[in-house]
């Protein structure tokens, strides 16, 4: 074998910004926000050492937890909880599927877009905590305050992936379907909804998990549910029934867990 | 039938797809339309129920003006002409039926159609169309669980279902192979035949469209540059569609009906000279 000399190409994959100045500017700027921001960041030691001790309870609670002191409350605020979660979710969905349809861009005019984005802008960028704080004000303690605060957000969490979704499908079956004549909602129902639904089915029963999650956190605010209870033990250092209504939780999101995945597992 | 008049179409970014086309198409007769990628023949045929909105000129299908509809009257007119597409553009996670009633959503209110409750009439002439395209045995299965040529007897079911008056076919063949491509077109003349019903076929395939339609109409850049018979398809007007290539072996030659053969080896040319059609075919 005679070897062909070949004048050899130094290859480097290009770099992101072409400009070498601007480059190592946004490097450097970076890199010195960042320290400038750790700097400014207080430790405080002996705040620290304190905090110690008491999450050292609370942990050696969570090794003996107590269900029995508190188990009427417990399973009061399950209950509540579970109620919430489902309700709310049920509810979430059904008004977040339209929604979802008219914030997908390719399937409907640019004015009912624009309105559906806006619903879904308003929905994600309050917090669960801060809807549940202003809903409890004006509906009062209680888990009808967690219910509409977990359907609120469910619209804006579920409409706006099911919207992406809808803007990923394929658009043949849907030109398709347009070509035979038929009416809008038609259109929707045989060649878009068809596409998405085991997006949908998935993303309901993870909002489902979360609904769940996000109830024990908007009990806290006094919207009622295991959150409620959860907030009470805490109040009075009952770390070991504080840790019976986490494991709880943690067994139920599990659970919903295995179950949504044994669901969503056959549906393709 | 169906009327054409100074057709133009030009799109946002400001190239013409369709400039000045006018053609006519009387009941009962199959159009082959080719031309080279981007010459306008899906623009073309998209236009005729306004899939894609024409920029101006005039499409009347029968006495119907389809160019000035909107709203109910763009779907009445849309109901009369059924479309095949070229990948089948089948909704894959419902069943064939469905797929095939999808056809009669022009005619069936919103709540029936999400329900599944169609009327019997439709069942019937969706029983009717499967049974024709020789898909009776798979009604039930999921669209996607068919090969190619059963998808494309889907979409041929859809597009009879709707009772149409002519058929739009955009590259029913191309994702498909040369056996499958004959069945498909064969079936595709066969049930235009049956019913009357004019139809334009988009193709790359000019071979396959020789073979099959009544007319052939060229489109390049735009413009119809050829409108005429098969027969009188020859390299001097394939060059003026498509440009400069060497076309003698594309073209069916009166005698030979078989074309793909033209494509093949030249070994095997050699031999169909010296050996009989029956001994061709055990070699290939």
């Amino acid at each position: 074998m005679s070897a062909v000399s070949v004048p050899a190409h130094r290859w480097r994959p290009p770099p992101l910004v072409a400009n070498p100045w601007l480059r190592y500017a946004l490097i450097g700027g970076a890199a010195l926000y960042l320290a400038l921001a750790l700097g400014s960041v207080e430790v405080n030691w002996a705040r620290l050492s304190d905090g110690w001790a008491r999450g050292l309870r609370f942990i050696s609670g969570f090794l003996e937890p107590n269900f029995s002191r508190r188990w009427d409350d417990i399973i009061q605020g399950m209950i509540e909880s579970l109620t919430m979660t489902v309700t709310s979710t049920v509810v979430g969905i059904a008004i977040s599927v339209p929604i979802g349809i008219g914030a997908a861009r390719n399937v409907v005019p640019r004015g009912v877009y624009f309105a559906c984005r806006a619903i879904i802008a308003v929905s994600r960028s309050l917090q669960e905590i801060i809807v549940a704080i202003l809903l409890v004000a004006m509906v009062g303690f209680g888990p009808f305050a967690g219910f509409l605060t977990l359907s609120f957000a469910t619209i804006g969490f579920l409409s706006k992936l099911l919207a992406e979704d809808i803007e990923d499908i394929d658009p043949a079956p849907v030109e398709a379907i347009r070509a035979t004549g038929a009416p809008w909602p038609s259109l929707i129902a045989f060649g878009v909804l068809p596409q998405v639904a085991p997006r949908l089915l998935g993303l309901s029963l993870y909002r489902l998990d979360i609904n769940f999650r996000e109830s024990a956190v908007v009990g806290i605010v006094g919207a009622g549910g295991i959150g409620a209870t959860l907030n009470t033990a805490i109040d009075r250092y009952e770390f070991d029934s504080a840790a019976a209504i986490l494991i709880l939780i943690i067994a139920i999101v599990m659970a919903s867990e295995y179950v949504s995945g044994l669901v969503r597992g056959p549906v393709k | 039938m169906l009327t054409i008049a100074g057709l133009s179409k030009r799109y946002a970014k400001g190239d013409k797809a369709l400039d000045d086309v006018s053609l006519s198409i009387p009941a009962g007769q199959v159009v082959g339309l080719i031309g080279p990628s981007g010459a306008g023949k899906s623009t073309l045929i998209r236009c005729m129920n306004r899939l894609v909105e024409p920029t101006s000129g005039s499409i009347r299908l029968g006495d119907t003006e389809i160019t000035r509809l909107g709203g109910m009257g763009l779907r009445r007119a849309r109901r009369r002409m059924g479309m095949i597409f070229q990948e089948y553009a089948l909704v894959e996670r419902l069943t064939v039926m469905e797929n095939v009633l999808s056809g009669r959503l022009g005619y069936v209110g919103f709540w029936r159609a999400f329900l599944r409750r169609f009327p019997q009439a439709d069942v019937d002439r969706a029983f009717a169309v499967l049974d024709r395209v020789g898909l009776m045995d798979h009604v039930d299965k999921r669209a996607d669980e068919l090969s190619g040529g059963q998808r494309q007897r889907v979409g041929i079911a859809r597009a009879l279902v709707q009772e149409p008056d002519i058929m739009l076919v955009d590259e029913p063949t191309a994702s498909l192979d040369p056996k499958t491509s004959r069945q498909i077109m064969r079936l595709i003349v066969e049930v235009c035949a049956e019913r009357r019903l004019a139809a334009i076929v988009n193709t790359h395939d000019v071979a396959l469209a020789q073979m099959f339609v009544q007319r052939i109409i060229g489109l390049k850049a735009g413009r119809t540059v050829f409108d005429g018979p098969p027969e009188a398809l020859d390299t001097d007007v394939l060059t003026a569609i498509y440009g400069e290539e060497d076309w003698s072996r594309t073209i069916r030659e009166a005698e030979d009906d078989a074309v793909e053969e033209a494509a093949a080896e030249d070994a095997v040319r050699v031999l169909r000279v010296q050996a009989t059609p029956s001994a061709v075919a055990r070699t290939l």
